[in-house]
């Protein structure tokens, strides 16, 4: 069933065409992340994708994987350009490394899960808590609810996982 | 000029020398241009066939590039009385440029066309901005697209700062580093009587501007401008008959990509960019190197792009792009001056043609400074590259365009005097 809802003002849709969006988000919408895992060579991708980017075959399983990671880079936007952000300045892109086949297949390469800083309840974070993340902080996944089969996945500080002693930060602050 | 690697026997030539850029065209860089993009792009490709000495009835290809905010080769062909054997607009950025000029050398090598046209014409200002405010800020976010837009991740600055800021977690490099690329390409500017940005500004002034999005400050990006921008390429042999000293092409590479770009954050490292695949294309296909180049346009929609390619193409080693840009040996007068017309930050956002047209007239020695101009109809260049005069590079031999789409996609061309 195609999905068509409004987050933070801005039209959202998914078609009913689109399985592989419509899946991912439904699992997110009910709290627990899943990814595409290949049939043949059992590696797990993101974002979900038509086929296997590693061997080609077009069947995958949705398995529920930890949404533990860490800060790989991320920006912090002032100046927002779309509307629905503009009353959230600063905000937080992060593309955080999951430590799920972390350097797998190949060195460089990592699940990076893309999201905002959030509160726990999937709210976007106030500029305190934007001024402690940096390249390196551990965060754990936290779901945005925006309608029934559609959550967003999101960031937020994991308080119970050893942090660096000082996450990276653009110098000029 | 004898090219280093003619003497290698053992490499294939490819199209080598076999074609060359004959005219280039282009309006004023504006703000409101009061026209549509159907008028830019016929005034621009008028010029760019006068330039080259051609009539319309000469061209028979045409190609263009646009993202959905443009008009189509129909028309601007219809206007000009051009029948064309070919024509084709593709969809893309500033990825376009080079790629196109290796298409119009497999048409004309392919025997389907003779003479192509190669043309971007947009309003980025007063249409569709390229800076992502205003209609495709507003647009509903679907399927695929609810993994970047959804989180507010949309604007190119936006899309590519994780990539520039993890080049300075990666290697140290300095915000003061990159800015100088802005305060440099601005010294070029004002001495280009037809930058939409011609005052000079500083370091310190880049950095003291308003952040947009770290590590981007407002003068780390390029201007919005409205302009259409035209190339026409043309066999070596046909070049003969043109108006100008031949612009040769040395060799191409196009839409050359990272790993995965549907994600290309998926594989790193992501502080390299495309030139580190496409670098492998295209010096064997020039025959020559990055330390033979003596003129770089190195695409700035933003200070940390051109670094990064200028980077990942081999100017420099890995990691000391912050060194290269900033030492100034980008710097006219330096050894191999970046983006000599001020380039997207201050002459005029074109999606990557306009930087193509400035190293076109510094290998005719022709660029269009405020030099004298001698009874030869040429300028007197003094190679005074003080604010207001000369901005033509000395003794400009061989020149590498490099553009970018995103970190994931580049395109790059080596082009030289003959």
């Amino acid at each position: 069933m195609a999905i068509q809802a409004k987050y933070l003002d801005m039209p959202l849709d998914i078609n009913d065409l689109d399985v592989e969006n419509l899946a991912y988000f439904r699992h997110c919408a009910a709290h627990n992340f899943h990814l595409q895992r290949c049939t043949k060579c059992n590696l797990l991708r993101y974002p979900p994708t038509t086929a296997c980017p590693w061997c080609m075959n077009p069947k995958s399983d949705w398995v529920p994987v930890e949404a533990k990671g860490a800060v790989h880079s991320y920006t912090e936007v002032h100046h927002a350009i779309q509307p629905a952000f503009k009353s959230h300045t600063p905000y937080l892109i992060l593309v955080v490394d999951l430590d799920t086949q972390k350097g797998q297949p190949s060195e460089h390469e990592a699940l990076r899960v893309v999201g905002n800083l959030a509160l726990p309840d999937g709210t976007l974070a106030p500029p305190e808590m934007v001024r402690r993340v940096g390249i390196g902080t551990r965060l754990r996944m936290v779901f945005s609810d925006v309608t029934p089969g559609l959550a967003l996945p999101q960031w937020t500080i994991d308080e119970s996982a050893t942090q660096p002693a000082k996450p990276w930060r653009y110098p000029q602050e | 000029m004898t090219m280093p690697a003619e003497t290698d026997t053992t490499s294939p030539k490819y199209l080598r020398d076999k074609y060359a850029i004959v005219g280039v065209g282009e309006t004023a860089y504006m703000r409101g241009s009061g026209m549509t993009t159907r008028a830019l792009g016929t005034w621009a490709v008028r010029n760019a066939i006068e330039d080259a000495g051609l009539k319309p009835s000469d061209v028979d290809g045409m190609l263009s590039y646009q993202s959905g905010d443009s008009t189509f080769s129909t028309f601007i062909a219809g206007d000009l009385g051009i029948r064309a054997n070919f024509y084709m607009d593709v969809f893309g950025g500033g990825s376009s440029t080079e790629a196109l000029v290796g298409m119009a050398m497999g048409l004309i090598e392919a025997g389907m066309c003779k003479v192509v046209v190669i043309f971007r014409a947009m309003n980025g200002f007063s249409q569709v901005r390229i800076g992502g405010t205003g209609a495709r800020a507003v647009a509903p976010v679907s399927g695929d697209m609810l993994h970047s837009r959804a989180y507010g991740w949309q604007s190119a600055g936006q899309m590519f700062s994780p990539t520039f800021m993890r080049h300075m977690y990666d290697y140290g490099t300095r915000p003061e580093q990159v800015a100088a690329v802005k305060a440099i390409h601005s010294e070029h500017a004002s001495n280009n009587p037809k930058a939409f940005y011609k005052e000079r500004v500083s370091v310190a002034e880049v950095l003291a501007s308003r952040i947009i999005c770290k590590p981007l400050h407002l003068l780390d990006c390029c201007v919005e401008t409205d302009n259409g921008t035209a190339l026409v390429v043309a066999s070596a042999e046909r070049a003969r008959d043109c108006r100008h000293p031949r612009t040769l092409i040395r060799g191409v590479v196009g839409r050359c990509s990272k790993p995965r770009l549907d994600m290309h954050y998926q594989h790193g490292p992501i502080s390299t960019v495309a030139g580190k695949y496409a670098r492998e294309i295209l010096w064997p296909n020039a025959g020559v190197g990055p330390e033979d180049i003596d003129a770089t346009g190195s695409y700035d929609a933003f200070t940390f792009t051109t670094m990064l390619q200028l980077e990942d193409y081999g100017f420099c080693k890995k990691g000391e792009g912050g060194a290269y840009v900033s030492d100034g040996t980008i710097r006219l007068g330096g050894r191999r001056p970046n983006n000599t017309s001020g380039g997207h930050l201050c002459e005029g956002y074109t999606h990557g043609l306009n930087m193509v047209i400035e190293n076109v007239r510094q290998l005719r020695h022709d660029a269009d400074d405020s030099c004298p101009v001698g009874p030869d109809g040429k300028r007197q260049h003094t190679y005074d590259y003080r604010e207001g005069g000369c901005r033509q590079v000395k003794k400009c031999e061989l020149t590498a365009n490099m553009g970018w789409a995103n970190p994931g996609t580049g395109s790059a061309m080596v082009m030289r005097r003959d």
